[in-house]
């Protein structure tokens, strides 16, 4: 009995998924994803505003937010998320080895990495500059006042390679020391080590607050360098880069839509605009299109909030970060932040 | 003996001759001279109760902070409504030990290999979960628990594996004894942190795509194999330090190999190496904190990890001062043990 | 079937039979790990080969023995690595021994006081990790030295901060090479002219002035040859400005740091082979020695410590490896080493995980074998020695 019932299910299960491919591109990791009930998305090891785990073992920031809000269109429930903490080195041998399905870890995107790493960037949820932090005793206005100081740096990162760049390029003279961890490396500077640490404008805010004496160290202004950090997946599996690359820009069209956590119940019911429909579901059946849910994008923004919503709450004013917006607002407000639209 | 005279032996002791008596007043001060700030630190100056880093008296340890994360400490991330099942892990493996080393002399070796069949299993079902028990990730572990565990279940890997190779070295074999002596060498020869890194990468890589293997299970395999080396290095000192007349006389009671290694020659060359695979144990024990490179926080990634607290920034001292003594104590202890085993036999 | 049976039990026959079966399980082990890999790597997009050497590292690294700039390539990096490897492993194992040495004849000292201070620096080492050394030496040096304003100045030439001990550099190396020759010269003179002496004792038994010879062409000369050298030789000198000291060499406080750790856990260890390989001499030898007239001191240089090289030499050979071993912890304090250098800083480069992993084992590997080798044949010397 047991055994013919088990039988017609796994024919049933055979059926269903012939079904479906015959729609869709298959996308395994969308399959293992849902046969594991969780997502598992890879983040940094602990930057407070982007990615950082309180001592309950609760995650916030940023980047947590966009695999909340992953989760919430995959499986209605932003909780769904499993985190694996990635240090500098380990990110992308962790994402390679299919240990974390998506990799949303402030890592910038580059050529190289995109080239010869396997590797495919899937849009921008945060533009970040290179810049440094200093002690305010010693007096430096720009990055080129840091002749002949000496930097600390997490080894193999954009940053070591940067750094070393920019200085080479003006002439300056600047020791750099890399270390294996970011901590590591802001833990020397706080000792005195160093002279500057650098790394993103939005990272050293965060980092900032693990410092001695916040108040004493000064983040300069203006950035060396610009590094668009956003979801990373491995190369193969479109279905799966699709889905991971439209949650963000869903994010992005919701602010711009004034789409937000609160309204959107309202927005999906009486919204006469018709990429409002879409995106929430209403109409358009774009969720489908890619295997999940035509509620996806209404789940995401109900329990995650869209994109402005994240910032204010992770890294904006409403966190201890404080950041502007700055580049970072959307575009038909001046910045950076861009989407396609949802037709 | 009297006080009296036990008085005048530490006079004798310390202050025999003049420059016996010059050397001891020297030494006396420079102990002092490390010892009273420090004394004063860790103890008279410390804090001991609170609820908050305010709470913590400049210039003194604030223990406080231990305390409030006491628990992280010992257990990690592991929820704390489950945190008895580690315990209870703990307290069976500690049972499971003194069974083994106390059982009447005839049963020992049957109550020592019956603990080695069940009590690893066993401890893997009420840690992870399954069964009945919720499930809880290995990226949930953490702290002493999760040092103890590596070092216990890597030695798991590496005690057989080693003697293996300890009996492959020894072989008349020459391909087994070549395969042998490179495995060995192979694995002495490289620093473990370049090892677990290499587990950590290399093992998803070279597996059949879609394997996964933890990878809290990746450095303790990556661990076990290092350690398998210089068990086998500890084995075969106890197999040469048996006179060959042993092996010589199983053989002429008709015995083949296995069964002449099996029940002759490896019981006592176990014995005899036993002090060293204790010392090897140490070791691993000291090594298991290198697994930090790839982000699984043991004892000392646990305490490191907790100093990025902006609630308890400048705590340095204080977190590794406790997870040093910690290690401190468990390896002095074990490295005692070990001598008085290596004296036992001496005598 | 008989014949058949008879020939399975053939000991011969099944030792072949067991090393055969034992063969084709590791190539097919091994093939079937390259076929994985190789497959997943395709799989993954991640490029294979050792082309990425050639490429352009980009990566600066502060403490450089090799004259690397960030502009060489990667394989230029991966020599900057070994060398300092090498150069961290091989001064803290002099150091080490020297440390160890002491503490273990203290250890076994008759003054009370003395040998429970060594037994407990002994047992507080060796039962701590290694890696808490590390943590402890870095930031306890880094807190322990000034800032570059309030650097410690040595003779006005050095200076000690928390960014290093800058030292001055000499502009070019061509009087040191000459200098190097002479004291070349001097101890090639020396050791054919003790030949020459002790041949020459055995002959006649006259003694020849070897003491005079030594200090003459051991220390007087090469120490002339020395000072003309420094003198002769335009010195870039360190000076203060703007951050920190520019000009000269700076000894980076990572180095100082492992080198401190690697020199204070590993002298616990040697001090416990030491003590070990003295107490092995028997009592008689010592008495013997002072029987004879020997002071003290003497008996300990003359008699004991000769044969307990002997003991001590092959764990002492096991702890040297641990040293360039243990060397890898500088990965953790940011020292430019093999691991830190190239397993870290170039591997995220390059993202070519099983090659750079290759090479940086084989690093281990090689200095490894090179070290048995050294140390079994002095060891297979003083064993002829002392027969």
């Amino acid at each position: 009995m047991t055994i013919r019932i088990i039988g017609t299910a796994a024919i049933l299960a055979a059926g269903i998924s012939f079904a479906q491919a015959q729609q869709l591109a298959p996308s395994p990791t969308l399959d293992a994803v849902k046969a594991r009930g969780n997502l598992e998305c890879g983040v940094h090891l602990g930057l407070p505003g982007f990615s950082f785990a309180n001592d309950k073992g609760e995650w916030s920031g940023i980047d947590v937010d966009y695999c909340r809000a992953l989760a919430a269109a995959i499986f209605g429930d932003a909780k769904k998320v499993k985190y694996t903490p990635t240090s500098v080195q380990q990110r992308w041998p962790i994402l390679q080895s299919g240990q974390v399905d998506v990799l949303s870890r402030n890592s910038t995107i580059t050529f190289s990495r995109n080239a010869t790493l396997g590797l495919n960037f899937q849009g921008i949820n945060f533009y970040e500059g290179q810049t440094f932090i200093v002690r305010k005793s010693a007096n430096v206005k720009d990055a080129a006042g840091l002749d002949g100081a000496s930097v600390c740096v997490a080894a193999g990162s954009t940053e070591e390679k940067n750094a070393a760049d920019w200085f080479r390029e003006r002439n300056l003279k600047v020791t750099i020391t890399n270390f294996q961890k970011n901590d590591d490396a802001i833990a020397a500077y706080d000792a005195g080590r160093c002279d500057a640490y650098t790394a993103g404008v939005g990272a050293l805010a965060g980092q900032r607050i693990k410092l001695k004496a916040p108040d004493e160290h000064a983040i300069l202004t203006k950035p060396i360098s610009n590094d668009p950090q956003g979801p990373v997946t491995r190369w193969g599996d479109e279905r799966w880069q699709l889905i991971v690359r439209w949650v963000l820009n869903g994010t992005i069209a919701a602010e711009a839509l004034g789409v937000t956590s609160q309204n959107v119940d309202e927005m999906k019911a009486n919204s006469k605009n018709s990429e409002v429909r879409r995106l929430l579901g209403a109409e358009g059946g774009f969720g489908e299109m890619m295997g999940l849910p035509n509620d996806w994008m209404y789940n995401a923004i109900k329990q995650v909030g869209n994109y402005g919503e994240s910032y204010e709450r992770t890294v904006g004013m409403g966190s201890p970060l404080k950041l502007e917006r700055g580049q970072n607002q959307l575009w038909i407000k001046g910045g950076l932040l861009f989407t396609p639209p949802f037709q | 003996m009297n006080r009296a005279s036990s008085l005048s032996i530490w006079r004798e002791r310390l202050f025999g001759t003049p420059f016996t008596g010059f050397l001891t007043l020297v030494l006396l001060f420079a102990i002092a001279w490390v010892a009273v700030p420090l004394i004063r630190w860790a103890l008279i100056d410390a804090t001991w109760v609170g609820s908050t880093r305010a709470d913590c008296a400049p210039g003194g340890a604030c223990w406080v902070f231990v305390r409030a994360r006491f628990g992280q400490f010992m257990y990690g991330l592991y929820p704390v409504d489950q945190r008895w099942r580690v315990d209870l892990a703990g307290i069976l493996f500690v049972l499971g030990g003194l069974a083994a080393v106390f059982a009447p002399h005839r049963v020992r070796l049957k109550v020592a290999v019956a603990m080695l069949v069940l009590l690893p299993p066993l401890g893997i079902w009420l840690l992870s979960g399954g069964f009945g028990l919720r499930y809880i990730e290995t990226r949930e572990w953490g702290g002493l628990m999760l040092t103890l565990f590596i070092s216990i279940y890597a030695s798991l890997i590496a005690i057989p594996l080693g003697i293996l190779f300890a009996l492959g070295r020894q072989s008349e074999l020459r391909v087994i004894r070549l395969i042998s002596i490179v495995f060995i060498e192979f694995w002495r020869g490289v620093p473990i942190i370049a090892v677990i890194f290499l587990a950590s990468l290399l093992l998803p890589l070279i597996l059949p795509g879609g394997i996964g293997i933890d990878r809290l299970a990746r450095a303790v395999i990556g661990l076990g194999f290092v350690i398998a080396a210089y068990m086998a290095e500890a084995v075969r000192g106890g197999l040469q330090a048996l006179p060959k007349g042993q092996g010589e006389a199983a053989t002429a009671l008709g015995l083949n190999y296995w069964k002449a290694t099996g029940l002759v020659i490896l019981p006592q060359a176990l014995r005899i190496s036993l002090p060293a695979m204790t010392n090897e144990f140490i070791a691993l024990i000291k090594n298991t904190t290198l697994v930090l490179v790839v982000s699984i926080l043991d004892l000392l990634g646990i305490a490191q990890a907790s100093l990025a607290d902006p609630n308890w920034v400048g705590m340095n001292m204080e977190a590794y001062a406790f997870s040093g003594a910690i290690y401190w104590l468990i390896c002095f202890a074990l490295s005692r043990w070990s001598r008085s085993l290596e004296r036992q036999r001496r005598a | 079937m008989t014949s058949f049976l008879s020939f399975i039990n053939d000991k011969r026959v099944r030792d072949w039979i067991y090393q055969i079966a034992a063969v084709v399980f590791l190539v097919g082990l091994t093939v079937f790990f390259v076929r994985n890999a190789s497959e997943n790597m395709v799989k993954a997009g991640i490029a294979s080969g050792f082309g990425f050497l050639w490429r352009t590292s980009g990566i600066e690294v502060p403490f450089v023995l090799t004259g690397y700039t960030q502009s060489d390539n990667i394989l230029a990096l991966f020599w900057v690595g070994v060398a300092n490897t090498m150069l961290v492993t091989v001064i803290a194992i002099v150091l080490a021994t020297l440390l160890g040495f002491a503490i273990g004849i203290a250890r076994l000292s008759s003054h009370w006081l003395i040998s429970a201070i060594a037994g407990a620096y002994v047992e507080f080492v060796r039962n701590i990790p290694l890696l808490f050394f590390v943590l402890f030496w870095y930031f306890g040096v880094i807190a322990a030295l000034p800032a570059p304003r309030q650097s410690i100045s040595v003779f006005g030439v050095a200076f000690l901060n928390n960014r290093g001990l800058t030292i001055p550099l000499p502009d070019g190396m061509e009087n040191f090479r000459i200098a190097g020759l002479v004291i070349l010269a001097c101890v090639l003179g020396y050791s054919a002219f003790s030949i020459w002496a002790r041949r020459r004792q055995a002959r006649t038994g006259q003694h020849a002035p070897t003491l005079w010879a030594g200090l003459v062409l051991l220390l007087a000369v090469p120490l002339l040859a020395l000072t003309w050298a420094v003198l002769a030789t335009r010195w870039d000198i360190p000076a203060l400005r703007g951050f920190n000291y520019r000009g000269g060499f700076a000894v980076i406080p990572e180095f100082v740091a492992l080198l401190a750790a690697l020199v204070t856990y590993t002298a616990g260890f040697i001090a416990e082979i030491v003590r070990g390989g003295i107490q092995s001499v028997s009592h008689g030898q010592t008495e013997a020695g002072s029987a004879l007239g020997l002071r003290p001191g003497q008996v300990l240089r003359l008699v004991t410590i000769p044969q307990a090289l002997r003991v001590m030499t092959p764990p002492l050979t096991n702890q040297y490896l641990n040293v360039l071993k243990n060397s890898s912890f500088g990965a953790a304090i940011a020292y430019p080493d093999v691991v830190s250098l190239f397993m870290g800083s170039a591997l995220n480069n390059t993202g070519q995980a099983i090659e750079i992993i290759a090479m940086t084992l084989a690093v281990y590997l090689v200095i490894g074998l090179a070290v048995s080798a050294l140390m079994n044949w002095y060891n297979a010397r003083i064993a002829l020695v002392t027969r």
